[in-house]
């Protein structure tokens, strides 16, 4: 009762990585509100294959749900395992990735409990609450941090009545880390019967095809990225030169996306993909706080920019005043004439 | 078979294009400031119902949207690309909601509308980014649910074949009809307005957007489809505990202007000297290399 809950996700027999960052997550979390960390798992021929994926983060308690039809993901089967569970087991969290599997399901489940959801977590914390219009005191609500109306504020969400307080966190915002602690690490494998009924599996997969990412942007060491101050594709495509020669990869900014000179997956903010990079090459990126959200944490942040006062400015370690086709080319010729 | 399809449709401030006075100097959101738009997903979504009409002879296609009553200018822009009618759901008790608010609320009106086949949406607003009230609607009404969807391939035997986006790919899935289905960005956008349907429509109004001096008033009378339906909480038998404020289990705590810790910077020009300083120091440094 009144644990922290995650919902992880699988690909076949292999634990995505979102999961395992917010089991990290998960666990700091338990440990400061005094309660264990349960997981849950649900797919087709896992038994035996899922559990050392997941109990090494912590897990106190894990729940593997494994039948016919629970692999590929669909809808319903998935939310009435965890309606069912979560009714008996009144978790005060729960949380899942912010991928398209945690965006079908966490609203599904939510609406079920009429719980409070929110969507694309930047942070999660533990404080208290006071109710201005009753009066009450709450002690140890889940501050849902993100940012919201386009990147342009910071919203701490709380859910004070209801339970359990869920939240979706995107790939690559929490990091993973093993756990040190002792954790309890029990297994058990519930009767999916018991919590799916025959009629939940309505909706057929007819084909499916999933390539692996075709690049690593999440753990390159140097990212070179464009904003819609690149001007164009045809000067996007030298932040790939760049990016050849460091041996980084390309990321963008929204703008840069919506204008069709990168690909979505690319795609670096709030609402693509967090980055953690030694070295952040933003260019012509003015930085909106969606953005900003993605890549803060960079090791160094070199900013080329022609608007001296791009808010991004504020955050770089070097700012170049100049445009992307002035500079770029300068900082291929330079980097070859200087690497050994 | 003919379908009864209604689009969710949200008209949401412009957050893609946020210019300077888009802040108050209070540090709120400027709304007057950006302009509204008809919420990009939810015109893929229009457009994917409007292939179903044209695929299912006898259909038809209507916009629901939750607003002050300047929405029912996405009504407008349903009817003028080709839908058949729409729904205004307003009214003061409505305001504040988060998406399970939101999602009561456009359940309940689903329930009057009666009888509908195909519930389909944008996969997101731009102005929350949640992608949550597709699955909520779905699960209140009790129905599947299929989001992300790219395209709808074919309506058969009752079932729709939709290829959706995956995370790393596609999938094709089967699902039976009466069913709620969000769409993705990446799908077909939405054809233009039509020059008649313009001309038909250019007039239609919810009532509470009428003054009483307007000239074309008496159009309302003549041509009964120039009114547009008006619902309030009552009209769709909503319980108003479960609407707006009262009815949203996430509260705002706190909002704020994110500042973040200025570092101190070097700044350089785009010169020749000041760009290979910065690599060779880059590089003595082994931060690249």
């Amino acid at each position: 009762m009144n644990n922290v809950f995650v919902y992880c996700e699988i690909e076949g027999t292999q634990v995505q990585e979102v999961s395992q960052e917010l089991l990290t997550k998960g666990r700091k979390l338990a440990n400061q509100l005094g309660v264990e960390l349960n997981a849950v798992v649900a797919g087709t021929g896992i038994k035996g294959k899922v559990e050392d994926q997941i109990l090494p983060y912590g897990v106190d308690k894990l729940f593997v749900f494994d039948a016919e039809g629970l692999f590929p993901y669909t809808s319903a089967p998935h939310t009435d395992i965890l309606v069912n569970l979560f009714k008996e087991e009144q978790p005060q969290i729960a949380l899942m990735g912010a991928t398209v599997i945690g965006r079908d399901l966490g609203p599904r489940v939510s609406s079920s409990l009429t719980s409070g959801l929110t969507a694309d977590c930047t942070e999660l914390e533990i404080g208290d609450y006071d109710d201005k219009k009753s009066g009450v005191h709450y002690d140890n609500l889940l501050y849902q941090i993100r940012p919201a109306f386009g990147g342009n504020i910071v919203a701490t969400i709380v859910n004070p009545e209801h339970r359990p307080q869920m939240a979706t966190v995107r790939s690559g915002v929490m990091q993973k880390a093993l756990y040190e602690g002792e954790a309890k690490g029990e297994v058990v494998y519930p009767d999916v019967a018991k919590y799916v009924p025959e009629a939940d599996f309505v909706v057929k997969v007819l084909d499916r095809h999933v390539e692996a990412a075709k690049h690593n942007l999440k753990g390159a060491p140097i990212v070179v990225a464009g904003g819609y101050g690149v001007g164009s594709k045809e000067n996007f495509d030298m932040l790939f030169q760049l990016a050849k020669e460091l041996h980084g990869e390309v990321g963008a900014s929204r703008a840069a996306v919506d204008a069709g000179w990168c690909d979505h997956d690319r795609q670096i903010g709030q609402t693509g993909v967090t980055v953690h990079p030694k070295v952040y090459i933003a260019c012509g990126i003015s930085g909106q706080i969606q953005h900003i959200a993605g890549m803060q944490d960079s090791g160094i942040i070199i900013s080329v920019n022609n608007a001296p006062d791009a808010p991004i400015n504020k955050i770089a370690d070097y700012v170049i005043t100049g445009t992307v086709e002035e500079v770029l080319p300068k900082l291929i010729k330079y980097y070859k004439a200087n690497n050994k | 078979m003919s379908l009864k399809i209604v689009v969710l449709a949200k008209q949401v401030p412009d957050t893609r294009n946020v210019g300077k006075d888009a802040m108050t100097a209070e540090g709120t959101v400027n709304r007057a400031a950006l302009p509204a738009i008809f919420n990009p997903e939810d015109l893929n979504a229009l457009e994917q119902a409007l292939r179903l009409k044209e695929q299912n002879p006898g259909s038809t296609v209507g916009i629901l949207t939750m607003g002050p009553p300047r929405a029912a200018e996405v009504i407008r822009e349903g009817l003028y690309r080709g839908a058949d009618t729409g729904w205004l759901l307003t009214d003061r008790l409505f305001a504040g909601a988060d998406t399970l608010a939101t999602s009561y609320a456009l359940a309940t009106a689903i329930q009057k509308i009666g009888d509908v086949d195909v519930v389909i949406g944008g996969r997101q607003a731009i102005d929350g980014d949640t992608a949550q009230v597709g699955p909520q609607v779905a699960q209140k009404l009790g129905l599947s649910q299929v989001t992300y969807a790219e395209e709808i391939l074919k309506c058969e035997d009752g079932k729709l074949t939709i290829r959706r986006h995956i995370d790393g790919g596609v999938e094709t899935v089967e699902a039976p009809m009466p069913l709620v289905v969000t769409v993705t960005g990446s799908a077909a956008p939405c054809r233009p307005a039509n020059a008649k349907l313009v001309m038909k429509y250019k007039r239609a109004t919810a009532p509470m957007e009428r003054k009483p001096e307007d000239k074309y008033n008496y159009l309302y009378e003549e041509r009964p489809y120039l009114t547009l339906n008006q619902w309030t909480v009552a009209d769709v038998d909503g319980d108003p505990q479960q609407c707006g404020l009262s009815g949203s289990p996430t509260k705002v705590k706190a909002v704020k202007n994110i500042v973040f810790q200025a570092k101190e910077s070097k700044t350089l020009t785009g010169c020749d000297a000041d760009i290979e300083g910065l690599v060779k120091e880059l590089l003595d440094e082994k931060i690249i290399g």
